[in-house]
């Protein structure tokens, strides 16, 4: 565990958040609406710290608590927090619960991560977009793959399908908006490349990133504890491999 | 004390009140399409709420039952038979061992439900015997029934409990154009007065490129003021989110976690089952309520089948 990883950050108090309904069973805590490496470490924190209440068995009617990129979305079942709470609406509740869980979180410590390697093929059938990045970004595919690898990127948060990460920041010449129309189907250990993050298909998915790559890792398996590869607050780096050592490792026949 | 599976049926799959508590990894919450439905025909022989009911998509399957059991079907009619007697949503009954259950002509709805007093004997995943086709895990083998199946169940002598069905649960044969309710979505400011007018004032069909993640409705295109690229944020059943093309897709039982199109509008909870019974063409008509109006009739819902459990658990 590197020094870095296992820093902690205090959030600052300054620094407020807001609540935002996302219908009427899930709250969003908003902690910024623009990306950056802080609010997502707040929402990577203040998830951890919900979770770990969950834990000791409070927050009866929060169901599920999602950290995202700088938001946190927390589920939550209407009808438990009207029995507890009669004189507010369900949404006050919540947010009232939230809020004086916000105000401990001041000396959360960040919860322990790992660093790991992901090895990645960008060559033939499994880069179908290197090209179109390469073109979109003013770069040949050489340099794409240079700029993609070798450096330890965050993992931001982990959604959309089971184990799929969302990895990022990558450099700023990284950046090219999503596929105005997405795949339906995109193949099981795909890396998406978008607005200088990066995804990993877990399993066949439909999906709008450009695919610069395939790794042979698998992301998610139910069976184990816990079923993820990744979390949000861990670091990977990419590393090029060729064709032959993806077959290999993936098991394929060539 | 087995179910064997003789034809599968277009999609039948086990699904439960959903795998909560795992979305902080993707895992998606799955459960029934059709909430409702799946709560009374547990009731109706007797299980918790929560318990495993088969989710029966259009098409039903054929099934013999090799024990004596329980069971009662809920939400679609979709033409069920026993033996060749017609079978109605809505009732409990005894089946005898060699009872062969099939489905004909339906009725009306898509989503019918059936349950069996004791519960099918499914191994759990993340808390849940929901089935993720899409992931591959939970219910049984983590797919659709195939035929040749064997559906382990415990058999049941009790009598069926009597459930007074309270007006309105019964899905009704529905009207040309479905009315669903909607809350604001996170982005709904974004998009231009006009998408905003005609979400809630044309008519929306749901297209035939819709299954249990989610319905890709067709109609007036939603623009907004101005492109946006969003972080990816959680979304929930029921969340319309509008990709680049203008046509708005609503997130099912099967959606992903989180998203990153905007989100115009979020459909109130109470309207999901409606939702979930829709046919490929069918109309959908929206209109707007606020958070408090949406909150106070999930919490009614929520009371009146809370009572209905307690009255027969």
């Amino acid at each position: 565990m590197s020094d870095v990883n296992c820093e902690t950050r205090p959030v600052p108090a300054s620094l407020r958040w807001q609540f935002e309904a996302c219908g009427d069973s899930c709250l969003v805590v908003v902690f910024a609406t623009l990306f950056s490496a802080q609010a997502n470490w707040r929402a990577v924190a203040f998830s951890a710290a919900l979770h770990d209440l969950q834990a000791c068995g409070e927050l009866c009617g929060i169901t599920d608590v999602v950290p995202a990129l700088v938001t946190v979305g927390v589920h939550y079942c209407p009808y438990t927090f009207a029995l507890q709470y009669p004189h507010l609406t369900p949404f006050d509740a919540v947010a009232q619960v939230l809020e004086n869980a916000l105000m401990g979180l001041q000396n959360a410590p960040r919860t322990p991560t790992k660093q790991l390697e992901i090895p990645v093929c960008y060559e033939g059938e499994y880069a179908p977009d290197l090209l179109h990045i390469a073109n979109a970004c003013a770069m040949t595919p050489s340099e794409v793959i240079a700029a993609h690898s070798g450096q330890w990127v965050d993992v931001l948060m982990v959604g959309f399908a089971p184990g799929h990460p969302y990895i990022g920041m990558h450099q700023p010449a990284l950046k090219l908006a999503r596929r105005a129309v997405p795949r339906t189907v995109v193949k099981q250990g795909s890396v998406g490349l978008a607005n200088c993050q990066s995804v990993i298909y877990p399993s066949d998915l439909p999906g709008g990133w450009h695919i610069i790559g395939r790794t042979p890792l698998s992301l998610f398996t139910p069976a184990n504890d816990p079923p993820c590869l990744l979390t949000g607050g861990d670091q990977v780096r990419f590393v090029p491999i060729s064709a032959r050592e993806f077959e290999a490792l993936a098991g394929v026949r060539p | 004390m087995t179910i064997k599976v003789i034809r599968p049926g277009l999609f039948s799959s086990f699904q439960d009140s959903g795998r909560t508590g795992f979305q902080h990894w993707g895992v998606p919450v799955n459960g029934a399409m059709d909430q409702d439905a799946h709560a009374l025909a547990n009731l109706l022989v007797g299980n918790p709420t929560r318990a495993a009911s088969l989710e029966i998509t259009l098409q039903g399957p054929v099934l013999c039952f090799q024990a004596k059991a329980l069971i009662a079907l809920a939400g679609a009619d979709l033409g069920a038979r026993l033996d060749g007697v017609v079978l109605k949503p809505g009732h409990a009954l005894c089946v005898k061992p060699g009872a062969v259950l099939s489905f004909e002509k339906r009725e009306y709805g898509v989503q019918a439900y059936l349950a069996v007093s004791g519960g099918y004997l499914l191994q759990p995943v993340m808390n849940s015997a929901s089935t993720y086709s899409r992931g591959g895990f939970g219910g049984l083998c983590g797919r659709a029934l195939k035929a040749g199946d064997v559906i382990p169940i415990c058999s049941s002598f009790a009598n069926p409990p009597r459930v007074n069905i309270p007006a309105g649960w019964l899905l009704n044969p529905s009207a040309s154009a479905v009315s669903i309710r909607v809350l604001h979505g996170r982005e709904w400011h974004d998009f231009s007065a006009s998408a905003r007018h005609d979400l809630l004032n044309e008519p929306y069909r749901m297209t035939a490129a819709s299954d249990r993640m989610g319905y890709r409705l067709e109609g007036a295109a939603l623009d907004l003021t101005q492109p946006r690229q969003l972080l990816s944020e959680s979304v929930t059943f029921g969340t319309v989110q509008v990709p680049a093309g203008g046509q708005p897709i609503v997130l099912m039982a099967d959606r992903q976690t989180t998203g990153g199109y905007p989100r115009i509008a979020q459909v109130a909870s109470v309207d999901l089952p409606k939702l979930a019974q829709l046919m490929p063409g069918d109309e959908i008509r929206f209109s707007l309520i606020d958070l408090p109006t949406a909150q106070a009739l999930l919490v009614a819902r929520m009371g009146r089948l809370k009572k209905l459990e307690a009255a027969h658990s």
